[in-house]
């Protein structure tokens, strides 16, 4: 019994944390490479989970709807960077927050505007609907596992590309010398705008493929970002190895915490203040892992920027 | 700008400036007689406790480049002391202020001397952080009605005395809050303290060469503007009657560096122009449509594209041309 919660918890916690990967992944680059803080980033997350409902209720075909979804994503991310964030790079943070603020209060309000307040729902697809048996009385859904094995597919592909290829190479310097990289004689701005589209396609995707087992709300973005910001800081802005630990990390911390607070608590607290404490400690405890590992490591766990 | 020539100048300007709003908050209640009374009063008194927060805030993100992305922190300790304590039948500000004040100070000390450790973005991420942390804890405080707040039923009195009592005596008493703070952050900042934390803003390791400690006068500074920022959540919980989590939600920290920001960072009276301005401009526009956040939202990102240096910045540039 106590296993087998184990597992799931385990399995969920995954899950969540590679969710954050997909939104950190992005989130990490654009700061590192631009120096920007996007707090947009959130809303684009949601815009992907409505514009799939969208594209469902047009085409009947889950498929369709992800593929459609990411490209109008993408459209939409590319539009933003044109017509706002390409004016904020050479601005200060403070300018950035305030900016990226206003486009969430306009994206929040817009959904709501257009899809109207109340939550939608997107239909998990047909093949991975159910659960599957992973040990004799302990059933997972079969959607859950697949967002764990696309998140780390695209974590793989990721590694990859960072890794291995020519812009990969350009957008790993970009993290650690960005005038250095634009004074060698590349096309700063379009690195920029690579990077920032495909960070877009990346949090649209987290978003469409988690709308089947969350409700698709205004504001869905919010909270999300808010835990996507914790990755990016403890992992150390710019490096996707850093976001990929600590995603993982958050996750595991985060699901695991809610569950078993209350009876970890229990095993020296009587149990009546166990259960008013325990919530209240779970949902504290990645941000106190934060502050913990940023006293220790004041630049997050993995630092892309060159120390000189 | 060289802050060195023309300070003199400036500074009575800005002083003129000050002056002139406080001449024009002193006289918004007879004002107010006119037309619907209750309600400016009211509006006015939510953006005088903002300006409170506001200030403080500027303090530390003006003067000392400390950019808090949890100040709504300090309003929510603030207004919890309130509450809590009026649960428990303890509504005298004697004794309601100086705790609120005392915890949020400390919480500003525990907090800061981690938060301190840290620069630029990690700054910014930590103070949110640890906000995140107290905004949990009090959706978590059952006793006192977690997520749902908790209603206070009387506003604090004064040594026995109902200071508050009336929309209008609170608004004087809120101003009175503001004169203070408003003296106080001015008063700093030109003593030697206010120098050394400017000093660092600029440069802080030839302040350090210099001899001086600087993270003592950082850490001095966020507890200063922690607990200025408490006594505005103390005031926002008597003139509301109502304590809530989401005065501590990370969205009320981004407005207040909004504010501060819009107002013109680095000013003081900027930081009050802006909680006006923000206020006002919340009411006003959602006054016409229930969707106004989809107007105000562009209206944000115009200023920052157009206006640099906030709304200070905008006036000046439409007065004439800048002389830099």
């Amino acid at each position: 019994m106590s296993t087998s919660l184990l597992i799931v918890q385990t399995l969920n916690g995954l899950q969540l944390g590679v969710l954050l990967f997909l939104i950190s992944a992005g989130l990490t680059l654009v700061f590192g490479v631009m120096d920007f803080i996007n707090l947009a980033h959130g809303v684009q997350y949601m815009l992907g989970a409505y514009l799939a409902v969208m594209f469902y209720a047009l085409t009947g075909s889950f498929l369709a709807a992800l593929v459609l979804g990411l490209l109008a994503a993408l459209a939409f991310g590319l539009l933003l960077e044109f017509a706002v964030f390409r004016h904020l790079y050479d601005r200060d943070h403070l300018e950035q927050v305030i900016a990226t603020f206003g486009v969430i209060l306009f994206l929040n309000q817009g959904v709501k505007f257009v899809w109207g307040a109340s939550p939608l729902s997107l239909p998990i697809p047909e093949i991975f609907s159910g659960s599957v048996v992973l040990m004799p009385g302990l059933l997972y859904p079969i959607w859950r596992l697949v967002i764990i094995g696309s998140g780390l597919l695209v974590a793989l592909g990721l590694y990859f590309l960072v890794g291995n290829t020519r812009v990969g190479m350009l957008v790993r310097a970009g993290a650690t010398n960005a005038a250095m990289v634009s004074a060698l004689g590349v096309n700063i701005r379009r690195l920029f705008m690579i990077v920032f589209g495909f960070g877009t396609m990346l949090a649209a995707f987290a978003g469409i493929m988690i709308a089947p087992i969350l409700s698709v709300e205004p504001g869905m973005g919010d909270t999300i970002l808010i835990l996507a910001f914790v990755v990016i800081v403890i992992g150390g802005i710019g490096s996707i190895r850093g976001a990929f630990v600590a995603a993982l990390l958050i996750g595991l911390v985060d699901t695991l915490g809610r569950s078993f607070a209350v009876d970890i608590l229990r095993l020296f607290m009587s149990p009546s203040p166990a259960r008013t404490v325990g919530p209240a400690i779970a949902s504290m405890l990645i941000y106190l892992l934060m502050a913990v590992v940023l006293y220790i490591r004041p630049t997050g766990l993995f630092p892309a920027k060159g120390q000189s | 700008m060289t802050p060195a020539s023309g300070a003199g100048r400036r500074f009575a300007v800005s002083d003129l400036v000050a002056l002139a709003i406080f001449v024009i908050f002193a006289l918004v209640p007879f004002a107010a007689k006119l037309g619907p009374e209750a309600y400016v009063l009211t509006l006015v008194t939510r953006v005088m406790i903002f300006a409170i927060a506001a200030v403080s805030l500027d303090l530390i993100v003006g003067y000392g480049a400390l950019v808090s992305f949890g100040h709504a922190a300090f309003i929510g300790l603030g207004a919890y002391v309130a509450g809590i304590l009026a649960s428990h039948g303890i509504g005298d500000a004697l004794v309601a202020l100086p705790v609120a004040i005392i915890v949020s100070t400390l919480f500003a000390l525990a907090t800061g001397v981690v938060c301190l450790r840290t620069k630029g973005v990690y700054f910014i991420m930590i103070t949110l952080a640890f906000s995140q942390m107290a905004f949990f804890t009090a959706s978590s405080l059952s006793p006192y009605g977690g997520d749902d707040g908790l209603t206070i039923h009387a506003r604090d009195t004064f040594a026995g005395f109902a200071w508050m009592k009336g929309d209008g005596a609170l608004y004087y008493v809120v101003l009175g809050f503001l004169l203070l703070t408003f003296l106080l952050c001015r008063a700093l900042i030109a003593s030697r303290f206010g120098r050394v934390l400017r000093g660092a803003r600029q440069n802080s390791t030839r302040m350090a060469a210099l001899g001086f400690e600087v993270f003592r006068y950082q850490l001095v500074a966020y507890a200063i503007s922690g607990a200025l920022a408490g006594v505005s959540g103390f005031l926002l919980a008597n003139a509301t009657n109502f304590v809530s989590p989401a005065y501590m939600s990370w969205q009320r920290s981004g407005e207040l560096i909004i504010m501060v920001v819009l107002g013109g960072l680095g000013t003081l009276y900027g930081a009050i122009i802006g909680a006006a301005a923000f206020i006002i401009a919340e009411e006003w526009l959602a006054g016409f449509t229930e969707h106004w956040k989809m107007i105000f939202g562009p209206l944000l990102i115009l200023v920052v594209v157009f206006a640099r240096g906030g709304l200070i910045g905008l006036m000046s540039l439409i007065a004439g041309p800048r002389r830099d």
